[in-house]
């Protein structure tokens, strides 16, 4: 990685914000829509990246992380009528302590266990959602009514069920994630993360704790996926056990692969590629499973390092 | 009927999921073993076994029996020929990195999935037995057929462990297992053990798949419960350790048989999975493995 001047990439970051900031103006509805899903799902990929992209730790369990703060959000406010702030923090805090178990009890594995384990946790924590489903609506799921999603901020109050509110809090809660993550990289904390990936025995024989550094970067991938799931839950209203399922966690993997592992703006530019593709395709076949096969195969064969990572490669070497 | 008779029938329908799942698992652990590759879509090679076995047996007319003995050779052979393919035209492709096999894996459990679900349909389908003898116990009256899955399992499994120790395949599997760079230094064809070594485990998978689907029916989603449990079986055994995934098997089928006739399936699947989970975590090698290399 070479070492560039640092205005370069945040002025890249602050334009891309800039840019869908105005796209809020121009996009018809339909679209208007689909993009404030897909910056609140980029958020996931992107909690995902912290782990997958710089850690290197493949997880296949991610999907409970989601669906901690997905729950966490949608229960307070569903059984116990919490107001927005309250239930958006108690959706991080569900993920972070969550993180923060799975990751003191995971992070003893490596490799391949590390994988089938995660899976297995988030597999439980599935099976845990199904069972309690007189509270969680099991797989039907629970939709969280419009008068409980207002946003109180001192004497305004914003509807998040209207299109530009809910546009404008996913832009948000993305542009937030996406400079923490930006901060987080470009920091000391984050070139020993890279040194870990690189190589764990020697960054330890340098003398870090590799564990308990791994173990920060648990909890705060955790966190920011909670946080996604959380937003998720409080802007489209639905709470369901299929964002708990198996799917969704190898969904940021293929999002992360596609748009570039251990770039800061592959996890969005992969949810966006992949979210228009089954768009797209889905209007003539059914069979979108069949394209997300293809499309992991294909990329695992030809472009293991994903759009942003092969064009980081040839072109643009400063990209963070 | 009585505690005792209610147990027996339990340990029995037990006995049967074990034999299924301990093929199975064998299948994933063999290629675990060899090749170090988690085969996320062994389960879907169940389902292809299953779905073949509803086609050929439809397919040819006359008794039952001829249908599903001609089931039980082609549909193996088909899958296997399926594996191979896969494997030549990806897993090699990737040097076998155990990280992008899983990726590709799965890809390739969604490609299967998708076109059984397309040419195949979402509906189950029955595949008559070969025989329908019932044999009477004093309390209750069981199907002979169950039986004899029990049985055809046992020897398939005597006859794998025969070809793996008592059999120059066997020898070269072992050897490429426990050094693949040595094994090729002494001339073995590692590359082609390994195509050999997937289209086993694959086969495997299919003959467990016919011989269930006379009892369970053939449906597309079927591959997803006995990966889960193979998964559990293989780790609790020890990953690669023949002896250690029969004896999980049985373990693992004669639990899931009791704990779901007395309590709830959900509860047992998540007291099983969070325990796997855990023996994971703490005894990374399985309760029966040794350590691996």
């Amino acid at each position: 990685m070479t070492e560039a001047s640092p205005t370069k990439p945040y002025a890249l970051h602050l334009g891309v914000i800039a840019l869908l900031f105005a796209l809020s103006f121009v996009l018809p509805g339909y679209h208007h829509g689909l993009l404030a899903r897909i910056m609140v799902l980029a958020v996931f990929a992107m909690g995902y990246n912290m782990l997958f992209g710089y850690v290197g730790l493949l997880s296949l369990g991610h999907a409970m992380f989601f669906s901690a703060g997905l729950y966490g959000a949608g229960l307070t406010v569903y059984h116990l009528g919490w107001n927005v702030p309250a239930a958006f923090a108690a959706g991080l805090a569900c993920g972070a302590l969550l993180a923060l178990v799975i990751g003191l009890l995971a992070l003893r594995t490596t490799g391949v266990a590390f994988m089938i384990v995660t899976m297995m946790f988030a597999q439980v924590f599935y099976l845990v959602i199904l069972y309690f489903a007189s509270w969680t609506g099991g797989d039907q799921g629970l939709v969280v009514q419009q008068a409980a999603r207002v946003l109180v901020l001192g004497s305004a109050s914003f509807d998040l069920t209207n299109p530009t509110v809910r546009y404008m809090s996913a832009l948000a809660l993305f542009s937030i994630v996406l400079l923490v993550t930006l901060a987080i990289v470009r920091s000391r904390y984050g070139r020993v993360l890279v040194a870990i990936r690189e190589n764990e025995e020697r960054t330890k024989m340098l003398g870090y704790d590799t564990f308990s550094n791994k173990l920060i970067a648990v909890v705060v991938s955790g966190t920011i996926c909670a946080a996604s799931g959380a937003a998720y839950a409080l802007l489209f209203g639905y709470v369901g056990s299929s964002f708990a399922s198996v799917q969704y966690s190898i969904l940021p993997l293929l999002w992360v692969l596609l748009g570039g592992a251990a770039t800061t703006l592959g996890p969005l530019i992969g949810t966006l590629f992949m979210y228009y593709v089954i768009d797209i395709t889905s209007g003539f076949t059914s069979a979108y499973l069949l394209i997300v096969g293809i499309a992991l195969i294909l990329l695992v064969l030809f472009f293991p390092k994903g759009i942003l990572g092969t064009i980081r490669q040839r072109w643009l070497g400063w990209l963070p | 009927m009585h505690f005792g008779p209610h147990l027996l029938l339990a340990a029995l329908e037990g006995l049967v999921t074990s034999a299924v799942l301990a093929l199975t698992a064998l299948g994933l652990s063999l290629v675990f073993g060899v090749m170090r590759v988690v085969n996320v879509a062994h389960g879907e090679f169940f389902m292809l076994g299953a779905v073949l076995a509803w086609a050929i047996s439809t397919a040819i007319s006359g008794h039952p029996a001829v249908g599903f003995l001609a089931a039980l050779v082609l549909a193996p052979l088909i899958v296997g020929a399926i594996a191979l393919v896969a494997e030549r035209l990806v897993l090699r492709r990737l040097h076998y990195n155990p990280e992008a096999t899983i990726v590709a894996t799965i890809g390739m459990l969604y490609i299967i999935q998708q076109l059984a679900l397309t040419f195949y349909g979402p509906e189950a389908r029955p595949v008559e037995p070969p025989f329908t003898y019932r044999i009477l116990l004093p309390w209750f009256g069981y199907s002979g057929y169950k039986l004899s899955v029990i049985a055809a399992s046992a020897l398939l499994l005597v006859a794998t462990w025969l070809v793996l120790t008592r059999t120059k395949i066997g020898l070269v599997m072992r050897a490429t297992q426990y050094d693949s760079e040595t094994a090729q230094a002494f001339g073995i064809p590692v590359d082609r053990v390994y195509a050999g070594v997937f289209a086993l485990g694959a086969m495997l998978a299919a003959i467990a798949a016919v011989l269930i689907v006379p009892i369970s029916q053939a449906h597309y989603l079927m591959g997803q419960d006995p990966l889960l449990l193979s998964f559990i079986v293989v780790i609790i055994g020890g990953l690669g350790s023949l002896r250690g995934t029969v004896v999980a098997a049985v373990l693992i089928g004669l639990s899931d048989g009791i704990i779901s006739v007395f309590f709830s399936p959900t509860l047992a699947k998540i007291i099983a999975t969070f325990l796997v989970a855990m023996v994971l975590v703490f005894r990374p090698h399985g309760l029966f493995g040794t350590a691996s290399r």
